[in-house]
């Protein structure tokens, strides 16, 4: 998967815009946050809250705990996602909320009621699943209706949600189709029409972009954010790919070995990751090993092999000693012609072009590798040739010590 | 466009001789036994002339209809309630969490496709025979339905079992995230999608409990008499076209049932 972040442009909208769904009620839908902008931390209402979460698979000497104690509060009208490695526990934590999984130990609230007990017909929350599952007897509006149909709802409300859900994922045309004669990313408008339909108060989406090819998933990517706004339901997201994850999200929780490691905007956890592996899961990051001189008011001085000293923050909570990682994303640095201007020095090993921007391989003078990450322009001044003395600079917020 | 080259068994040497000479062996006498149905002589083995009147003779013959009556009744009833049993131990032995002992069940349930039929039949003649003196009861032509619905039932699991293991039970779950209650998504889904199943099952126990020969000897008591016993009979004494007619009208029978069988389940594949 490409490491790169990428600015998108987003579209801006208005605070709170109404949308009408055809039964006639108005539903209040928050703009989301705008991607990249800090969203205060506002209690809110919470959708679903997940309290003291294990989940166990098998039994004895085979025992896997695939959730560990996990808690994460999931506000109303939010794109919130569950971003990790295959094996985290994601698509375990999407499954218990779902109902096709009870907990060991826990309990997982929908607007403040304990649903973990209840069977998944009795939760007003619908999945959409990374096959799709479309039910291959039935036709496309068939399959958008049944939802509607179990719930009993009657003939002409089933009709008329089923149109307005068809216009919705723009599949008016294809509603006697059968789903074996769709195409894929059809299949996958369907397949969100359906777990739609039935107005969930949650929608769960369980990596559904992951067999669509790359130009279909970017317009899916925007479609999915389009439909969230428009129906104001909230949307659990999961999915292995950081990008996506950053590009889509009010929220996201990083997830690794059955644990929650942090959880906020995309900027917080690219900026400011909280361990060593959200550093590392999400986008390209510089690891030096240092040693912890002092510290003051949330501030370390670091020593580096080469003697020299960087001053960095660190996230609350982590009392930083002795042997320490010190983070600093590519993008965040500059390379200085003067190494003794820089913050630290060292050779320049190897240039890489990739375009949009240039990749300079620094070999520091304590022996660690540092990459720096300059954006091209039409009149790049500097021009760097490899193996000369080079200075690394950065701001002193650029660094983060983090626990490993 | 040149295809790339894989290995393709047609082209190994002697494929298409030895697929000839399997397929010449295999419908040559059936071929024969045919022909012979329309031979105006009275003997089996040599040709005369052309006629339809074994058909006619068969057609009047009133222990044929006695037999025939006895085969359907027989076969289709074993066939509905050994699919009916097979369906149902197919769900509970696929759709249920692991219990202990569902490998001994599976064990049980395809058991008797092992045992040497003849083996089958002695108990079940042993059996029934036991119930008669013991209790009193016979149950007529209700023994032979009983015994063909009991030897049918692992074949008819076998096909509806392969079809449950082989359907994506991502389904099921969507159906109930879409508020099916287990009942309505067995209803909705499950079955639906079962159907090519439950028809090859239905299709394969019709076939086994038709031409059963073995059992149905031991167990069939006077009047009793189904088609191949009736056949089996009549190649005891002097044999005339007339087994030949039989035969082809039996084989006709069978190939529209399952052809009949085969497209339903074809049709609900897709």
């Amino acid at each position: 998967m490409g490491t790169r972040i990428e600015s998108l442009p987003r579209s801006c909208q208005a605070d709170r815009l109404m949308v009408t769904i055809k039964t006639g009620t108005h539903l209040p839908t928050r703009a989301g946050a705008l991607n990249g902008v800090i969203v205060p931390e506002q209690p809110g209402k919470n959708a679903i809250e997940v309290r003291g979460v294990r989940k166990v698979f098998g039994t004895g000497e085979n025992q896997v705990a695939a959730l560990d104690t996990v808690s994460v509060s999931i506000r109303e009208n939010e794109f919130f996602t569950l971003l990790g490695p295959s094996g985290c526990g994601k698509t375990t934590l999407l499954r218990l909320i779902a109902g096709f999984d009870f907990p060991t130990a826990g309990e997982i609230l929908l607007h403040g009621q304990d649903i973990a007990p209840l069977p998944p017909y009795k939760r007003p929350v619908n999945t959409v699943f990374q096959s799709y599952a479309l039910f291959p007897h039935m036709t496309v509006a068939q399959n958008i209706g049944f939802g509607l149909e179990m719930l009993g709802k009657p003939k002409a409300e089933i009709e008329a949600r089923v149109a307005q859900m068809l216009k919705l994922v723009k599949m008016e045309a294809l509603k006697a189709r059968r789903t074996s004669q769709i195409s894929g990313g059809q299949q996958q408008r369907v397949a969100l029409a359906r777990a739609l339909a039935p107005q969930p108060k949650v929608l769960l989406l369980d990596e559904p972009l992951s067999a669509l090819d790359y130009k279909l998933r970017k317009e899916m990517q925007i479609e999915l954010k389009r439909l969230q706004h428009e129906t104001g339901i909230t949307f659990i997201f999961v999915t292995h790919d950081q990008e996506e994850a950053l590009t889509m999200s009010d929220r996201i929780a990083v997830m690794s070995a059955g644990k929650i490691l942090q959880v906020g905007t995309p900027r917080d956890i690219y900026d400011r990751p909280a361990e060593r592996f959200v550093a590392d899961f999400i986008g390209e990051t510089n690891f030096l090993p240092g040693t912890v001189v002092s510290k003051q008011g949330g501030v370390a001085t670091v020593k580096f092999a080469s003697s020299a000293t960087i001053s960095a923050g660190y996230p609350e909570g982590f009392d930083p000693t002795g042997e320490v990682t010190l983070v600093v994303r590519p993008e965040h640095a500059d390379l200085v012609a003067d190494p003794a201007k820089g913050t630290i020095a060292g050779t320049l090993s190897n240039i890489v072009y990739f375009g949009t921007d240039t990749h300079y391989h620094v070999k520091l003078d304590g022996g660690d590798n540092f990459i720096v990450r300059h954006q091209n322009s039409r009149s790049s001044p500097v021009t760097y040739a490899t193996g000369a003395k080079v200075g690394i600079q950065f701001e002193e917020d650029a660094a983060r010590v983090l626990k490993d | 466009m040149a295809e790339p080259r894989v290995m393709d068994i047609k082209d190994q040497p002697g494929f298409r001789s030895i697929a000839i000479i399997c397929l010449l062996v295999l419908y040559i006498p059936v071929l024969i036994l045919m022909i012979f149905s329309f031979n105006s002589g009275s003997l089996v083995t040599h040709w005369e002339g052309v006629t339809l009147n074994w058909y006619g003779s068969a057609f009047l013959n009133e222990e044929f209809h006695s037999a025939a009556k006895n085969t359907l009744i027989i076969s289709v009833t074993a066939t509905i309630v050994s699919t009916i049993c097979a369906t149902l131990a197919a769900i509970g032995m696929t759709r249920v969490k692991p219990w202990r002992g569902l490998a001994a069940a599976f064990m049980i349930i395809n058991l008797p496709l092992m045992v040497p039929e003849i083996i089958t039949a002695v108990a079940t003649l042993s059996f029934f025979a036991l119930i008669a003196g013991t209790l009193g009861l016979n149950f007529g032509i209700g023994n032979l339905i009983f015994a063909h619905t009991v030897f049918c039932i692992p074949f008819a699991y076998m096909p509806i079992r392969a079809r449950l293991e082989d359907m994506d039970l991502t389904l099921e779950y969507a159906a109930a995230d879409l508020y099916a209650t287990p009942w309505n998504a067995f209803k909705r889904i499950t079955l639906p999608l079962l159907v090519p199943g439950i028809m090859s099952g239905a299709a394969l126990a019709f076939i086994v409990s038709f031409d059963d020969f073995t059992i149905t000897q031991l167990v069939a008591g006077p009047g009793q008499t189904t088609l191949p016993l009736y056949i089996w009979n009549q190649i005891r004494r002097p044999m005339t076209p007339e087994i030949n007619a039989i035969s082809t009208i039996l084989l006709l029978v069978s190939i529209l049932f399952v052809s009949v069988s085969f497209l339903i389940a074809r049709r609900r594949a897709k």
